[in-house]
C-alpha cells in the first residue's frame, strides 16, 4: 500500500536546540498511527513540522505524493491534514459552533453542514453545548470539541496530540471510543500519545521516540511485545 | 447653575460622542487583534480630514459624502502600514512595536504639516449652520448627523464582526492566534484586514468631524491619547467598551467645559479614566486576565 504521508529525515528545533532530527516515519491510508516517547521527546515538534507550524530544517515532508515542507500552516491544512493540538487551542470566547465552523472554514455550507452534522453524532454533548462558549466547556468536552474542530476540516489525515491529556478515565475511554469509530470509518490518524497502553489499542504501527530520534518502530503486536517498550513505557 | 446649560452640554457631549466611540473602536479593534497599541491613531484620523478638506474644497464634496472615500483611502494607508511595517515586528519586543508606531505617528503629523501648513482649518458644509430646537436646548444638525452615522458605522462594523465568515476569522485571530494558524487561518491577511478596517474608522470619523472640529497637524497626537484613553476606559479589546466608553468620555468632556472651563475638558476625562480604573482595573468591559 502506498504512504498517504512520508518524512524523510525530519529535522526540526527552536533556536540553538535541535529538537528532532533523523526522523523517518511512514503513514498509510486507513492506518491509525502512534508516535510514543516520553515528555520532551519531541512528538509535539514533529506534528508542528507536518502541519508547517513549525519550519522544517532538513529532511522532507510528503504528502499524498507532493512535498508539504516549506509551505504555510493554511496551505498544509487546504491540501487536507488537520491538527488537533496539544492543549486544544479552541477559541475560548467563541461558541462551540463556532469553533467547529471555523474548523471547516474551506468547505462550502453544504458540506460544511453534512460535516457539522456528523460531528454532532460522534459527540452529542457538543450538540447540546452549541451556543455555550468554549472556554466555559469542561476539559473533556473541550477535547472533543478540538476534534470535532478537526474532524470540521474532512481531512484525508487527522494528527491528534495527547488527546488524553490531563482526563479522566471515562472520558479518555469515551474519547478513544469515538476515535476508533473515526478511524473505522476511513480517517487515517497519526496519534501522538503519553498514555501508551491507549495509543497501540487504538493504533495499527507505532513509533518511538526518544530524544528527537526514532529508537523501534513495528506493528501494535511487537512493540507490546519489545521489552524495551515494556519496561520502559507499559511499566510492566 | 444653569439647568439647560446642563442639559445642552450633556446633549452636545452625547452627540460628539459617536465620534468619539468610532474612532476608539477601531483602536480596540487593531489592538485586540494583533496587540499592537496603534500610536499613529489620532494621526491618521488627522489625514482623514485634510483628505475631507481637500474633497470639499477641490471637488466639493460634502464631508457627510466624502466620509466613504476617506474611509476606502485610509483603509488602504492601514492595510500598507501592517503590510509593509508592523508585520516585520510582530514578534519582536513590545518597545520595538511601540518605536515603529511613534515613528508612522510622527511622519504622518510631519507629512501634515509639511502639506497643508501648521494653520487650523474646518472644512464648511450646508449642515453646519443648520439647527433644530427642541424646548429649550438646541440640537446642532452637523452633530446629529455625526452621531448617526458613526453609531451606524459601529453597529455595520460589529455585523461585519459577528455575522460574516471573514469577521469570525478576525475574531478567532483576536481569541487564540496560535489556534487561529492551527485550524489554518492566514493570520497575517487577518492582521492586515484588521488594521485596515481600524484605520478606516478613523478615516470616516476624520470626516465626519471635519465640519465640527477646527484641526491642525498636531490635533492628532491629542486625539491619539483621547482613543486611549477611551479604549482603557472601556476595556481593551473590547468594541462595547469602546463605544459606551466613548459616548461616556464625551458627555464627561463637555459637561466639564460647562462647570469648569473648556480647556479643562481633558482633566476630567482623566480623572474619569482614574475613578473607572480604581473599581475596575480592567475598563468597563475589559477581562481581567490575558
Ligand atoms: N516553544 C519551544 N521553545 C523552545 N524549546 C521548546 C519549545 N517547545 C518544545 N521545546 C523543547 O523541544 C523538545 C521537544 O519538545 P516537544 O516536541 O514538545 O516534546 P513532546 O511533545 O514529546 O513532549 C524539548 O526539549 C522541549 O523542551
Ligand atoms: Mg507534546
Amino acid at each position: 500500500m502506498s504512504a498517504l504521508l512520508r518524512l524523510d529525515g525530519l529535522e526540526a528545533g527552536y533556536g540553538d536546540l535541535t529538537a528532532v532530527s533523523g526522523v523517518s516515519l511512514e503513514v498509510r491510508r486507513g492506518e491509525a498511527v502512534a508516535l510514543i516517547g516520553a515528555n520532551g521527546a519531541g512528538k509535539t515538534t514533529t506534528l508542528r513540522a507536518i502541519s508547517g507550524l513549525l519550519p522544517v530544517r532538513a529532511g522532507r515532508i510528503e504528502f499524498e505524493g507532493a512535498r508539504l515542507d516549506g509551505l504555510g500552516p493554511a496551505q498544509i491544512v487546504a491540501r487536507g491534514i488537520a491538527h488537533v493540538p496539544e492543549g486544544r487551542q479552541l477559541f475560548p470566547t467563541m461558541t462551540v459552533r463556532d469553533n467547529l465552523e471555523l474548523g471547516g472554514r474551506a468547505a462550502d455550507r453544504r458540506h460544511r453542514d453534512d460535516a457539522l452534522e456528523l460531528v454532532f453524532a460522534l459527540f452529542p454533548r457538543l450538540h447540546e453545548r452549541e451556543r455555550q462558549l468554549a472556554g466555559t466547556l469542561s476539559g473533556g468536552e473541550q477535547q472533543m470539541c478540538a476534534i470535532g474542530r478537526g474532524l470540521m476540516a474532512r481531512p484525508r489525515l487527522l494528527l491528534l496530540d495527547e488527546p488524553s491529556l490531563g482526563l479522566a478515565p471515562v472520558t479518555v475511554k469515551l474519547i478513544f471510543d469515538t476515535l476508533q469509530r473515526v478511524n473505522g470509518d476511513g480517517m487515517t490518524m497519526m496519534l501522538v500519545e503519553q498514555n501508551v497502553p491507549r495509543a497501540l489499542q487504538l493504533s495499527h504501527r507505532g513509533y518511538v521516540l526518544e530524544n528527537g530520534r526514532i529508537v523501534l518502530e513495528g506493528t501494535r503486536e511487537s512493540l507490546r511485545a519489545s521489552p524495551h517498550v515494556k519496561q520502559a513505557y507499559l511499566g510492566l | 447653575m444653569d439647568l439647560t446649560l446642563v442639559l445642552q452640554g450633556l446633549l452636545s457631549g452625547l452627540l460628539f460622542g459617536g465620534v468619539y466611540s468610532l474612532m476608539a473602536v477601531g483602536l480596540t479593534l487593531i489592538f485586540g487583534v494583533m496587540r499592537v497599541v496603534n500610536f499613529a491613531h489620532g494621526d491618521m484620523m488627522v489625514w482623514g480630514m485634510y483628505l475631507s478638506y481637500l474633497l470639499a474644497t477641490r471637488a466639493g464634496i460634502d464631508p457627510y459624502l466624502s466620509f466613504v472615500v476617506c474611509a476606502a483611502a485610509l483603509f488602504a494607508l492601514g492595510l500598507l502600514v501592517q503590510h509593509g511595517l508592523v508585520d516585520r515586528v510582530i514578534d519582536a519586543p513590545h518597545e520595538m512595536q511601540i518605536l515603529l508606531m511613534l515613528g508612522v505617528a510622527l511622519v504622518l503629523e510631519n507629512l501634515a504639516l509639511v502639506a497643508f501648513g501648521p494653520e487650523p482649518t474646518r472644512v464648511r458644509s450646508p449642515l453646519g449652520a443648520a439647527t433644530l430646537w427642541l424646548g429649550p436646548v438646541f440640537v446642532d444638525i452637523a452633530r446629529l448627523v455625526t452621531f448617526v452615522v458613526a453609531v451606524l458605522l459601529t453597529a455595520a462594523l460589529s455585523l461585519f464582526l459577528y455575522r460574516t465568515d471573514l469577521g469570525r476569522t478576525i475574531r478567532a485571530a483576536a481569541d487564540n492566534t496560535y489556534g487561529a494558524l492551527v485550524v489554518g487561518i492566514d493570520v497575517r491577511r487577518v492582521y492586515a484586514v484588521a488594521f485596515g478596517v481600524g484605520a478606516a474608522c478613523v478615516g470616516a470619523a476624520g470626516a465626519l468631524v471635519s465640519s465640527i472640529l477646527p484641526f491642525q497637524p498636531p490635533t492628532g497626537l491629542s486625539l491619539s491619547v483621547t482613543s486611549f484613553n477611551i479604549v482603557i476606559i472601556g476595556g481593551m479589546g473590547s468594541l462595547l467598551g469602546a463605544l459606551i466608553g466613548g459616548l461616556l468620555v464625551s458627555v464627561a468632556e463637555s459637561l466639564g467645559a460647562v462647570f469648569l472651563k473648556p480647556s479643562l475638558k481633558e482633566l476630567v476625562s482623566f480623572s474619569l479614566l482614574i475613578v473607572i480604573l480604581l473599581f475596575r482595573p480592567a475598563g468597563l468591559f475589559g477581562k481581567r486576565t490575558s
